[in-house]
């Protein structure tokens, strides 16, 4: 047999399931974004142009998501960035009891998603749960009626999510912070480097190559996190106003069923997540250069 | 040597890590907390960790009372099936990207980064209509294809990175001894790759049983209903019922957590692609 259809039959069964979950669906979305399929028109659909687009970039609802959105990832990552990279940095030497703290540290990351956001949804009720009742009970704060507004809405959804997100920050950087060689902060302590300048001058540059792409792939998860958003504010509510892209797709699918303006708006969402990705792949192949 | 730490600044550390600690543990301490409060508690201002009169009752209701066992059941029944689903293709897979040079070697490697990127509320829409059209949707068969795939380039790509390490020379042994290729790479070269198989196949089983966006669109019947969907029905009942979904929620997460801890250096090498050295 040649060693072409030898590999052809290792490598095809794989290709073909992608095929089938990822790729034709994707082109199918492509018709679909091009169509008038709504509730409707959900068997006699056809093919009507860039009208859904046109609806897309009209509706003000578009742009008031992508500006949540924005906020969302930006927040987010910062948050998971600093705090992971600060844990990262005070564990990164021999401190006892270092391994349990740790592994006590990853747990949020450990934790189903979806069961995050649902346990958290209830440690934001107003009367029983625990945030309102540590505020209250412990720092003597009142306690705040976080999900009956949207802007407390999505400020719980924040505190969830940083919650979730930050161990795999300071994962990367304690793995970064171990391959820098102990040489260079000798040969800076003989030169009379103080702490704060070996921290600026030698850490944080050479970990920046292993933290660009963690931070290319945190805010394309973040970008895309449907689960804390959607579970933490029960769809949005209230006033469906806590939303992200990727949310709003979902209820204008489901809810609202508006086909082909959900198929449009997707592609609308593919196209921001393409040109990050590109950066993504672009700030991987430039970190390479470093080492 | 690095400078040896003051006292000082070895208790401050001490005690921002345990600021972190406390932050990262009371939120699971809480379920824990929840699940143990006995059935005319769970309404309580009490923030004690082991409540007062601690009772089981919740996990006896759990499974006597609800239809926990029936998605468990539905769960497990999903998730084993991606697993093997998944360790086959993959194994196959990254056994092809490994050892040969075929033509759209280099194209098929880069679908499976970018697939990694497609969001899957962009693909849901579409797979609905798919799955509808196959007579796939509301069935466990749906459920399972969707996961596979979607587990699929993480595991792909651990296969690859492991069998890279094994000698290319063991083949080429069995096959002058007479192996056909299909041969060496079941007898020789799987069983050496038995590691990374365990990784996939644990990656999977966790991917699909943890599952809740798919499964709510592709799942309608309650009989169906895998654990998410059961849980997150806790909550939307007009009383919510927190003991059961406290009970209900550490039942599936513990040993999630537990293997996701032994795993996570591993995951992290393979979620960033191999993009992160050292």
């Amino acid at each position: 047999m040649k060693r072409q259809t030898i590999a052809y039959s290792f490598a095809l069964p794989a290709f073909i399931v992608l095929g089938l979950v990822v790729i034709f669906p994707f082109f199918y979305n492509v018709v679909l974004s091009l169509s008038n399929m709504s509730m409707r028109h959900f068997w006699d659909w056809k093919i009507t142009g860039l009208d859904r687009y046109v609806e897309v970039f009209k509706e003000g609802i578009f742009y008031t998501t992508l500006l949540k959105t924005f906020a969302w990832t930006f927040i987010n990552v910062f948050f998971h960035v600093v705090i992971g990279v600060s844990l990262a940095l005070l564990l990164n030497r021999p401190l006892p009891g270092r391994a349990i703290i740790r592994t006590l540290l990853v747990l949020p990351w450990a934790v189903p998603q979806y069961i995050t956001a649902l346990t958290w949804r209830g440690m934001f009720h107003f009367e029983y749960g625990a945030v309102n009742l540590v505020l209250d009970k412990v720092f003597g704060v009142q306690g705040v009626a976080w999900l009956s507004q949207p802007l407390t809405t999505f400020g719980a959804c924040l505190i969830t999510n940083i919650w979730l997100g930050f161990p795999f920050m300071m994962i990367i950087a304690l793995g970064g912070l171990q391959s820098i060689p102990a040489e260079l902060y000798e040969a800076a302590v003989v030169d009379g480097a103080s702490r704060w300048q070996r921290l600026w001058k030698i850490t944080i540059p050479l970990l920046r190559p292993v933290l660009v792409p963690a931070i290319s792939l945190g805010i394309i998860w973040t970008f895309n996190n449907f689960n804390v958003i959607w579970l933490v504010s029960n769809g949005g509510k209230p006033a469906d106003q806590v939303h992200i892209l990727v949310s709003y797709v979902y209820r204008a699918v489901f809810n609202l069923y508006r086909f082909g303006y959900a198929a449009a708006l997707s592609m609308v969402i593919f196209g921001i997540l393409l040109l990050m990705s590109v950066r993504f792949i672009k700030s991987t192949k430039g970190t390479e250069a470093v080492y | 040597m690095k400078q040896k730490d003051p006292l000082w600044l070895t208790i401050v550390i001490y005690i921002v890590l345990l600021i972190f600690v406390a932050f990262s543990v009371y939120p699971v301490l809480r379920v824990v907390t929840i699940s143990l409060r006995p059935g005319d508690q769970l309404h309580s201002r009490s923030l004690a960790i082991i409540p007062e009169d601690a009772s089981l009752s919740s996990y006896k209701t759990l499974f006597t009372g609800t239809g926990y066992l029936q998605w468990m059941l539905n769960s497990a029944i999903v998730s084993i099936c991606v697993t093997l689903l998944g360790v086959g293709l993959a194994s196959t897979a990254g056994y092809a990207i490994s050892r040969f040079s075929f033509r759209g070697r280099g194209s098929a490697m880069i679908a499976l980064i970018t697939t990694q990127m497609f969001p899957v509320t962009m693909l849901l829409l579409p797979m609905f209509m798919m799955l509808r059209a196959l007579h796939l949707w509301n069935t466990f068969g749906g459920l399972i294809i969707i996961y596979s795939a979607t587990a699929l380039p993480f595991c792909v790509w651990t296969m690859k990175g492991y069998y890279d390490t094994i000698p290319f020379s063991l083949e080429e042994a069995a096959s002058i001894d007479g192996c056909s290729p299909f041969n060496a790479f079941r007898l020789v070269v799987l069983p050496l790759a038995l590691p990374a198989l365990v990784i996939t196949a644990l990656f999977s089983f966790m991917a699909a049983w943890s599952e809740y966006l798919v499964a709510a669109v592709v799942l309608n019947d309650k009989r169906l209903y895998t654990l998410p969907l059961g849980l997150k029905m806790f909550q939307s009942n007009f009383s919510t019922e927190w003991g059961l979904y406290a009970a209900g929620a550490l039942i599936v997460a513990v040993p999630v957590m537990v293997l996701f801890l032994s795993l996570s250096k591993w995951l992290v090498g393979g979620l960033t692609l191999g993009s992160v050295k050292g």
